[in-house]
């Protein structure tokens, strides 16, 4: 299992558990994690799966692609760390990795 | 009263869809819609030949996509499948050449990218928020004026009536002149001769009147406080203080005509669906929280808007299919909500399912709609509303099936006959 934590723009913090090769995206909805939606299942088609990787992580998570880049153009507040959150699976080198979800996504 | 076959998707065989050569088959043909017996036909194609090539129709020669993995691969490879203007737009009718404004629906990046992003912080759900309450109250206004115990017409009395007053909230416009919205919209998407707009110069004369009036409101909102409304949020954003005329004129108008059909007929929809499936009306009732998981379902059910189109910018193979540079690509979000490889159970209207976004009436990608967050706010606080006043199952009744829209484009309706019980 890979140990994820989110935090919420309020402050929240939540601890989740998921299996190995789950996206982040998953990770969240799964566990009903504020703030993510997912519309489209997970194929960088919709960007209402975006968060913020913390800093410590971000040089570990894979490099953002084509796809991913055009949809992140358009999200709220696409600053330092800004990901889609299905385009990022939880490997073991995540296990730990820590990310903060915005007010909403649409 | 209703009858069974207005609802279920007939079987394989004894369904005219499968008596026809498949090339013949031709699903842009207005009628299909307007009678609902479209199921049958996208069926067969998801079935028999998913990309398929109709050489003649009204709208001349064209390419249906009707699967939803094929759909999703056209709306994210925006490079290939254009929805420019200069193209042909984004509808199988081709552009109507009155509406040159800029609108970046019918643009494709970057010029898209830099007018959706002006707009998109507007929709974006924390300004919503603001805006709910008083949506909420005008809701319940025109609900308290329905009559009880009499039939009336759902789509005049509920469907038309809310969609404009929300407009007007959302625009903070003027009350009394607010069914000019609902006619500038009407009026942007008409076809000459149809009862609208006579001619494409009376076409423009109407848009000269919204824009002179729009840029008024414009004016004296630049120079008030900043409120809550989206011309007031337009005027003082920086991203969008200094767009042009025709900008702000094209964006209103898209703002406008993008919230008032599919809105409005998803408001019809969602009542018809719940009467046709009883054991749902009952669920709801029981636990009234399920509003917010039965939005989503209602609008993939409705699908308001049965197709968006693309232009194929280079030769390029879709589905097995080889595609010209220049052929006109329809995708067909009505077939692709009803694809049992991506949608379990779709013919079935299920308010609790799992992942109910999951479906393609909003489009995906870069011109997935920007308003989607906004209509299933609307549309979750008419039922939210709705069930506070007449909490049973059926009580709200549906009394003789409703009236449909002559389009390929709009899947809407036009009358519905209703009574609420006491
Ligand atoms: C149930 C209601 C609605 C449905 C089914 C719907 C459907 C759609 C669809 C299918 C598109 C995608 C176009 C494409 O891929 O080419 C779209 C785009 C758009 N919609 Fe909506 N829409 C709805 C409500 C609204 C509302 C309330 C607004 C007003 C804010 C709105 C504004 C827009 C705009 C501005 C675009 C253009 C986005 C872009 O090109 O980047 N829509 N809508
Ligand atoms: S879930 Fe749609 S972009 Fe990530």
């Amino acid at each position: 299992m890979i140990k994820v934590t989110f935090i919420e723009h309020n402050g929240t913090v939540r601890n989740v558990e998921v299996e190995e090769g789950t996206s982040l995206m998953d990770a969240a909805v799964g566990n009903l994690v504020p703030g993510i939606d997912g519309d489209c299942g997970g194929v960088s088609a919709c960007g209402t799966c975006h968060l913020f990787i913390e800093a410590e992580w971000r040089d570990k998570v894979s490099p953002v692609e084509e796809t991913e880049r055009s949809m992140l153009d358009f999200v709220e507040d696409d600053g330092p760390g800004s990901r889609l959150g299905c385009q990022i699976k939880l490997t073991r080198a995540l296990d730990g990795l820590v990310a903060r979800t915005p007010v909403g996504q649409h | 009263m209703m009858h069974a076959a207005n609802t279920a998707v007939p079987q394989a065989h004894e369904n005219p869809a499968y008596a026809i050569p498949l090339d013949e088959i031709d699903v842009s043909n207005p009628e299909m819609y307007r009678d609902n017996t479209l199921w049958g036909y996208f069926e067969r194609l998801r079935r028999e030949d998913p990309v398929h090539y109709c050489a003649k129709s009204l709208f001349g020669p064209y390419w249906s996509v009707t699967k939803y993995k094929d759909i999703m691969q056209v709306e994210t490879q925006p490079r290939i499948f254009s929805s420019d203007s200069r193209r042909g737009g984004v509808t199988i009718m081709d552009t109507n050449t009155a509406v040159q404004l800029p609108m970046f629906i019918q643009m494709d990046p970057p010029q898209h990218d830099e007018h959706r992003k002006s707009v998109s912080p507007i929709v974006a759900p924390e300004n919503l928020a603001r805006l709910e309450g008083i949506i909420r109250k005008r809701t319940g206004d025109a609900l308290d004026a329905l009559p009880v115990g009499k039939e009336f017409n759902w789509v005049d009395d509920v469907s038309i009536n809310l969609t404009t007053q929300m407009l007007a909230t959302l625009f903070d416009f003027p009350w009394e002149d607010r069914s000019k919205l609902t006619f500038w919209s009407d009026a942007t998407l008409a076809l000459p001769g149809d009862g609208v707009v006579d001619s494409e110069e009376h076409r423009m004369q109407i848009m000269g009147e919204c824009a002179a009036y729009m840029t008024r409101l414009w004016n004296e909102r630049v120079n008030a406080d900043p409120r809550p409304d989206l011309i007031s949020m337009m005027a003082h954003d920086e991203r969008t203080r200094n767009m042009t005329p025709e900008e702000y004129l094209g964006n209103i108008l898209l703002l406008i005509v993008g919230g008032n059909d599919t809105t409005r007929n998803s408001m019809t929809g969602g009542l018809l669906a719940l009467s046709q499936s009883p054991d749902q009306y009952a669920k709801l009732c029981a636990n009234p929280a399920l509003v917010k998981s039965m939005i989503p379902e209602v609008i993939r059910w409705q699908t308001p808007l049965a197709h968006m189109r693309r232009t194929a910018t280079e030769d390029t193979v879709l589905g097995g299919k080889n595609i010209a540079k220049g052929d006109k690509v329809v995708m067909w979000y009505v077939s692709g909500n009803r694809d049992e490889e991506a949608i379990a159970n779709p013919n079935d209207f299920i308010i609790d399912r799992a992942r109910p976004r999951e479906h393609l009436s909003f489009g995906f990608g870069i011109h997935r709609c920007v308003g989607n967050r906004l209509a299933e706010m609307q549309l979750r606080i008419l039922w939210e509303e709705l069930l506070q006043r007449w909490p049973k199952p059926g009580q709200i009744k549906v009394l003789a099936e409703p009236v449909r829209v002559l389009s390929p484009m709009i899947r809407g309706y036009t009358s519905m006959r209703v009574r609420i019980d006491a």
